[in-house]
């Protein structure tokens, strides 16, 4: 199977920060990617190179076959394009800017007014369509974002953080959408920050960090690389976690990872059960207060901590302490 | 990229353009409230002030030129700033990722904003005729003259697309345009007789384009300088004025349009 995306070496410099620093990626065609990394990864950059938005300092990208660099006009063609944040036209109507836009892709007049009808109905926003947009709330504005991606068709889609700001109904309707245009070809790439929608909707995950690639896979592989079960010890009192850090180390196969804001700890271990045990006598031993204690698949937030030596939210700390996780509220 | 898509790509972003003027009742209400207060400041508090002989009648008539003048100047900002929201929205790169011509957001933009400067003028010209300004000419020698307005504001338009996507801050644009508008439309023959002004000052309103297009449109207007003493000066640019306009708007735009589409191009949301 052909590659709808393939970028090579890309780097893009801004000043001293390196958004990009040698990325290379690739899409099979009608495959979904899925771009993770914490903030200031270089995500975003990523996506308005390959649409063309941003030429990088140095690398390669072909999308849908075509050169983005050589001839951005044919590749502008090819895709769709829902940016970080909902770029609507707050006087026009959600009818309008999506007519627009299909009158923009040269649709012709006839068909983009069918199409900019079939999308809002398909967005849940038929009964608001000929509001002006500004009047529409936030989740509102994103949906009729990315309804404009669709307006042609496109057969490689581009979406940045596109559930970003949903309610649950309407993020489990768009990952709906994004399966039901993959099963008929289309090739999709996104990036998150929810490691359940990768989980869900990619066929393959690459973790950027730092504008580099740390890790790629599907997200079995990645599970597997950042090792088996977890142990995942839950304490009354988040004092008691570094006691139990202490007590639980000499169990584990990697470093454990504390949470305050959880009062929790995690710790890759391998043994099963046994693991388990032993771990329960050692704080009952210790006199420690246990909410909650056991054994658990790794998830991709495992993967994101072990990879990047930080949680989800990008605050930094080192790989080679205990890492605590601290959940900002 | 056909003539006819480019052409029906600009026409989708001006259409856009024009919904706001709709969909915003009160930018109506303003764009069409301010040249009225202009027409009515100029002729009554500076009309009655610079006439020497005081009846003040004469001199309102030479000055409605003036000011149709600097207002669709002042219009002209509208592009710039209309531009720079469009950037910050992030609207810019969602047309910069569609495969639309690249010129026609500015092209749709400018033209746009020209229908702007009509609405603006019919109600200067409402106004101007309801406070004594009289067109002492044909019919086509006056349309001329607001054709060669119109012109001149389309030229000037181009000049701030360039600064909007240049400097893409709605509020900083506002201050970059006005220093170069203010000393354009008053070291000028706009609301003050050229004799009055010193040496260099007086070569500098002499060649500016704002005289010649306000010399012009008194000219076509028929509302010559009252003030029987006046000395036509001997400037080129303001024995031609016409001429001169002409060449001024197409150097400008020949200029500014490349420039502006350039960095259009470039323009990224920050
Ligand atoms: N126009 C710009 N000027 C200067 N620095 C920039 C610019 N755009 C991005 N950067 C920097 O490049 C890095 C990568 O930014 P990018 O927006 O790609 O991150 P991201 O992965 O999309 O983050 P987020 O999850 O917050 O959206 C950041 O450090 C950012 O500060
Ligand atoms: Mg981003």
């Amino acid at each position: 199977m052909a590659d709808a995306i393939r970028a090579t070496g890309l780097v893009k410099h801004y000043g001293a920060v390196k958004a990009l620093d040698g990325v290379d990626l690739t899409v099979r065609e009608g495959t979904v990617l899925g771009l993770l990394g914490p903030n200031g990864a270089g995500k975003t950059t990523a996506v308005r190179v390959l649409t063309t938005l941003l030429r990088p300092d140095a690398g390669q990208a072909e999308v849908a076959g075509v050169d983005v660099l050589a001839d951005p006009r044919a590749v502008r063609s090819r895709i769709g394009l829902s940016g970080q944040y909902a770029a609507v036209d707050e006087y026009l109507t959600g009818y309008e800017n999506l007519e627009m836009i299909g009158r923009l892709y040269h649709l012709g007049r006839k068909h983009s007014r069918v199409r900019a009808r079939e999308l809002l109905e398909q967005f849940d926003l038929a009964d608001a369509g000929d509001r002006p947009t500004r009047t529409y709330s936030g989740g509102m504005r994103r949906r009729l974002d990315l309804a404009g991606a669709l307006v042609a068709d496109p057969p490689v889609l581009l979406l940045d953080e596109p559930t970003t700001g949903l309610d649950p109904r309407s993020r489990t309707d768009l990952w709906e959408v994004i399966r039901r245009l993959v099963a008929r070809g289309t090739t999709v790439l996104l990036t998150t920050q929810y490691l359940e929608e990768a989980d869900a909707l990619a066929d393959e995950i690459v973790v950027i960090d730092h504008g580099k690639v740390i890790a790629r896979g599907t997200a079995d592989q990645l599970k597997a690389q950042v090792g088996g079960e977890r142990l995942e010890v839950t304490v009354s009192d988040p004092g008691a976690l570094t006691p139990v850090a202490e007590l639980m180390g000499p169990l584990g196969v990697g470093p454990p990872v504390l949470d305050e804001h959880r009062r929790s700890m995690t710790m890759p271990v391998s043994g099963g059960v046994d693991v388990l045990r032993d771990a329960l006598d050692r704080l009952r031993a210790g006199g420690i207060k246990v909410d909650d204690a056991g054994l658990r698949r790794p998830t991709l937030d495992d993967v994101f901590l072990t990879l990047t030596g930080r949680p989800t939210d990008g605050s930094d700390s080192d790989i080679d302490e205990p890492v605590t996780a601290e959940v900002r509220s | 990229m056909s003539v006819l898509n480019m052409a029906s790509d600009a026409g989708v972003v001006a259409k856009r353009n024009l919904i706001k003027i709709k969909r915003v009742p009160d930018l109506l209400v303003f764009t069409t409230l301010s040249p009225i207060m202009f027409v009515l400041l100029f002729a009554y508090v500076f009309g009655g002030a610079i006439d020497p002989s005081g009846g003040g009648a004469g001199y309102r008539e030479f000055l409605i030129a003036g000011i149709f003048a600097q207002t669709v100047v002042f219009g002209a900002t509208n592009t710039g700033a209309g531009l720079a929201e469009d950037v910050k929205k992030g609207i810019i790169d969602r047309f910069r990722s569609l495969p639309m011509s690249s010129s026609a957001v500015l092209t749709g933009r400018t033209l746009s904003d020209v229908v702007n400067n009509v609405i603006v003028l019919v109600v200067m010209s409402v106004t101007g005729l309801l406070v004594g300004w009289r067109i002492n000419t044909s019919f086509l020698e006056a349309l001329w003259g607001f054709v060669l307005l119109l012109v001149f504001a389309y030229a000037i338009s181009w000049i701030m697309a360039w600064i909007g996507l240049l400097i893409p801050s709605p509020e900083v644009i506002n201050n970059a345009s006005f220093i170069i508008i203010f000393p354009l439309t008053f070291v000028a023959n706009t609301f003050v007789p050229l004799g009055t002004l010193p040496g260099p000052l007086r070569v500098f309103a002499e060649w500016n384009p704002v005289s010649a297009v306000t010399q012009a449109a008194r000219e076509l207007f028929g509302n010559p300088d009252p003030n029987p003493n006046a000395i036509a000066s001997q400037a080129w640019s303001l024995q031609h004025p016409q001429l001169y306009t002409l060449i001024w708007a197409v150097v400008v735009i020949a200029v500014f349009a490349p420039l502006a589409t350039a960095q259009y191009r470039r323009a990224a949301s920050r």
